[in-house]
């Protein structure tokens, strides 16, 4: 297919919306998002149900309120929530037709997110070594399930997100690819929202309520 | 990329190959319809055999464990297997022809969802050779699940993960399609009334597919990798499944009846000759359904003991669905009164249908009232209600369906006279055999039992049950020789084959080209197809834009390799808890590399599609068609 050459000035205003396809994705990840709130209802729902349980004589240790630390949930927070400031970076750089500058910021939230994914394989590697793993407890069966799903789709974005930048390193900004990269960065901010819930939820209600 | 025409002369590998790699919604739309009628077949035939088993007290046709294992595999096929394929097999084949669509929003994902529900369903139905079929009822309590020896359950909670996410796929894209493909002057409020009640349904399994998501994935994770959801010793509780099983399960209910109420409000018009009486109060009750669809799951567990308070806000919330539903009945009769009726194989269907499904609904009202539930729960009572629901509302419209849409989707009609003694044998049979289990129910007989004792009063009427359920059979029979028949009788090659079609799918000349339509049609009004030819429209339609290039998308084998994955990483898991098969968690990792690797080949694969060009498509239509194409 021939590719047309855009400038800046011929770029059009919406151009994750600007193809039928491209239109198709933009609708698609939305929907597609409507369903994965869902998802993630359902696990919550589970978590609170189950949080705090456990078999008969269970030490006090392995309850929300001795267990987690809100300093470690805090960092990551603020790094999830800057990588969703700077995905807005980069596609504020794609509606300008800025290239370079997408793959930057696409970066810097990848790097972010690398971060976060780190302080929570440490995180899950310091409840298991304390005796708290996947199966110990109806609790951590919830807790490892919840915040693991959710590690899950930042794998997930992350995955994405590399592919994609890798991908159209040497090719430059189209009408093609410009949808991928704004339903990524539309999911990747999902994540960020979901976090924020985990973060309240389990962390915030965990340690103080 | 082949017209139809070309494709006959295809050899068998070509034509194998180019059924696997489709991404065509009329092939897939065919395949649903075969997939799922295979897959009828054998739950029909369990259904069977438990009714052979019933038929006299103290039988011992069939063990206790086996009974088990048809029931739980006769209703999970039934409703996953066979009524949603069928159902999506329409969608596929009409939905994008009566919004005036080329193809739908994501041919490749609509790929994909057929081939993991295709092997879904082939690695659930495995299970019967590997050591035991699912015992524990399609819905799969967990008080009885996680203690059932063997491996079925664990074939049920990995099969239905697979084929489920495959339907959750379909779903996305259809409501997408719905959404973006509609022909220029198809407004939402000019949608055919089955599009309309596909999209719903389509919302419905958005929302309604991720709970059972994950009440899967608990029950996987506690029966195979030692999670304790369910274990009440591990502080888990089997509850959780309950809600997770019925926030999907009822709203499953509406996923599969709303298109079915979308199919007759096809088909009524059409042979009363007469607009859909009340369509924008039709459009209303379907949205009102589908949002108090997800209002009531809890109806379904007044015994479990949530509370006075709980039941009573869950059955005020079901008795409320009675008022839509009731619009729809009543909008359906408007129609056929004062029309001038053509009683045709789908329109006796749709006679059919009204009274069966109006028992069904109202029998559901009697179980929402809470009190008289406990009487009912558990009871045949209850298997009367929902298979008047399902076989009175969804089986007779996928009946009248194939007889309906038939020559659109194959260039051949099934045969009245044979479809005419299908619909009376069957329907006699259904009432058979259904509605004198409410009388069982309420003289006491619980479901699920494999035997009886004699001489309780219950003998002579299960024994009728059990007849029904023969002519219910020879019913199904008859229908499939009419479809083997059809496939001998000569193409149709006509337009408007019921000669009074009033939708834009009726408007396109059979066999439909590939590209379904050579110009994108322009939308007038409500009804298209009758609004042209009572203008005097010698085509059918008027076009939005001059012949020309078309672009169409290309096929892939990758969602076939994509689901294979999935399929191979199944066993991994299936077989983990074993212990004595080290080699299962690499076969998981294999599996889940192979789906990953294929998702990843796609994403960083471009796909542009490609263009059919202006001679192309003159080519084809004169070829199908003959000199002058497509007029």
């Amino acid at each position: 297919m021939e590719e047309t050459k855009f400038t800046p000035q011929t770029w059009p205003d919406k151009p994750e919306q600007a193809t039928m396809e491209g239109k198709n994705k933009f609708v698609g990840i939305w929907i597609f998002i409507c369903s994965d709130i869902t998802l993630f209802a359902s696990v919550f729902a589970t978590y609170l149900s189950l949080k705090d349980k456990g078999p008969a004589g269970m030490g006090a240790e392995f309850t929300a309120a001795n267990l987690f630390e809100l300093p470690l949930a805090f960092i990551m927070t603020m790094l999830l929530l800057t990588s969703s400031l700077t995905s807005v970076y980069a596609m504020y750089h794609l509606k300008n037709h800025n290239f370079k500058g997408v793959q930057i910021w696409m970066g810097i939230t990848v790097l972010l997110g690398l971060g976060f994914l780190a302080l929570e394989i440490y995180e899950f590697y310091h409840y298991v070594h304390i005796g708290f793993g996947y199966t110990h407890s109806a609790f951590s069966s919830a807790f490892f399930t919840l915040v693991g799903t959710h590690g899950l789709h930042v794998v997930v974005g992350l995955v994405w997100i590399i592919c994609l930048m890798v991908r159209n390193a040497r090719r430059g900004l189209s009408l093609y690819n410009a949808p991928k990269y704004y339903a990524a960065a539309i999911f990747w901010h999902f994540i960020d929202v979901i976090w924020v819930f985990i973060f309240t939820v389990v962390y915030l209600m965990g340690v103080l309520g | 990329m082949s017209s139809a025409a070309v494709s006959n002369k295809k050899g068998f590998g070509a034509t194998l190959w180019d059924y696997l790699t489709t991404v065509d919604h009329k092939k897939l739309g065919v395949m649903y319809l075969f997939a799922g009628t295979l897959f009828f077949a054998i739950a029909g035939f369990e259904a069977l055999l438990m009714r052979l088993q019933l038929m006299i007290p103290n039988s011992d046709f069939v063990s206790a464990g086996t009974f088990n294992e048809l029931l739980t595999m006769h209703g999970t096929t039934m409703l996953f297997l066979a009524a949603t394929p069928l159902l999506f097999g329409f969608m596929n084949a009409i939905v994008p022809l009566q919004i005036g669509a080329r193809d739908v929003a994501f041919p490749f994902l609509n790929s994909l969802g057929f081939w993991l529900f295709f092997l879904g369903a082939i690695f659930l139905h495995l299970s019967f050779f590997l050591g035991g079929a699912p015992d524990a009822g399609w819905t799969n309590y967990a008080s009885l699940a996680i203690y059932s020896p063997g491996h079925g359950i664990d074939f049920y909670v990995l099969g239905l993960q697979i084929s489920g996410a495959g339907t959750l796929i379909s779903g996305i894209n259809f409501i997408v399609t719905i959404i973006t493909m509609r022909a220029p002057g198809m407004t939402f409020m000019r949608m055919p009334l089955f599009t309309w009640t596909s999209l719903i349904s389509s919302a419905l399994i958005l929302f309604a597919f991720p709970p059972l998501t994950v009440g899967l994935f608990l029950m996987l994770v506690d029966r195979m990798f030692g999670a304790n959801f369910f274990d009440h010793t591990m502080g888990g509780n089997t509850v959780i499944w309950e809600h997770l099983f019925w926030i999907f399960g009822h709203p499953e209910v509406y996923i599969l009846v709303l298109p079915a109420f979308g199919l007759f409000s096809e088909i009524i018009p059409v042979f009363a000759r007469k607009r859909l009486f009340g369509y924008s109060s039709m459009v209303f009750a379907t949205i009102l359904i589908g949002f108090l669809g997800f209002m009531v799951w809890a109806h379904h567990m007044f015994t479990t003991g949530l509370g006075a308070t709980a039941n009573a806000i869950f059955a005020v919330a079901t008795m409320a669905i009675a008022v839509p539903t009731g619009m729809k009945v009543f909008n359906w009769i408007m129609t056929i009164w004062g029309g001038s009726v053509k009683v045709t194989v789908p329109m006796l269907y749709a006679l059919g249908f009204i009274p069966s499904f109006v028992a069904g609904g109202v029998t559901g009202v009697m179980q929402a009232a809470a009190p008289l539930d406990y009487q009912l729960h558990d009871s045949y009572f209850i298997v009367a209600h929902f298979h008047y629901v399902i076989v009175g509302g969804i089986v007779t419209a996928i009946f009248g369906s194939m007889h309906f849409y038939w020559p659109i989707m194959f260039n051949r009609a099934l045969s009245e006279r044979l479809g005419v003694w299908t619909f009376w044998i069957f329907f006699i049979g259904f009432h058979c055999t259904f509605f004198i289990q409410h009388f069982l129910g309420l003289m006491g007989m619980p479901r699920r039992v494999f035997t009886y004792q004699a001489n309780q009063g219950w003998d002579l009427f299960n024994f009728i049950s059990s007849i029904g359920a023969i002519l219910m059979a020879i019913g199904v029979i008859l229908l499939v020789i009419n479809i083997i028949l059809s496939a001998k009788s000569k193409p149709l090659n006509c337009r408007d084959y019921w000669g009074d079609g009033r939708s834009l799918e009726w408007a396109i000349k059979t066999p439909v080209p590939f590209y379904n339509f050579k110009q994108t049609p322009l939308v007038r009004g409500y009804d298209p197809y009758w609004l042209e030819k009572h203008d005097g429209n010698e085509e059918g339609m008027i076009y939005a834009e001059p012949l020309g290039d078309i672009h169409m998308p290309n096929n892939s084998i990758l969602p076939l390799i994509m689901s294979i994955g999935t399929f191979v990483a199944a066993f991994g898991a299936l077989y983990h808890p074993d212990g004595d098969k080290p080699w299962a968690i690499p076969v998981l990792i294999l599996g889940l590399a192979i789906t990953v690797g294929a998702m990843i080949v796609r994403s960083v694969k471009d796909d542009h599609g490609f263009h059919v060009h202006v001679e192309e498509v003159i080519a084809t239509e004169e070829e199908l068609y003959g000199k002058g194409g497509n007029k």
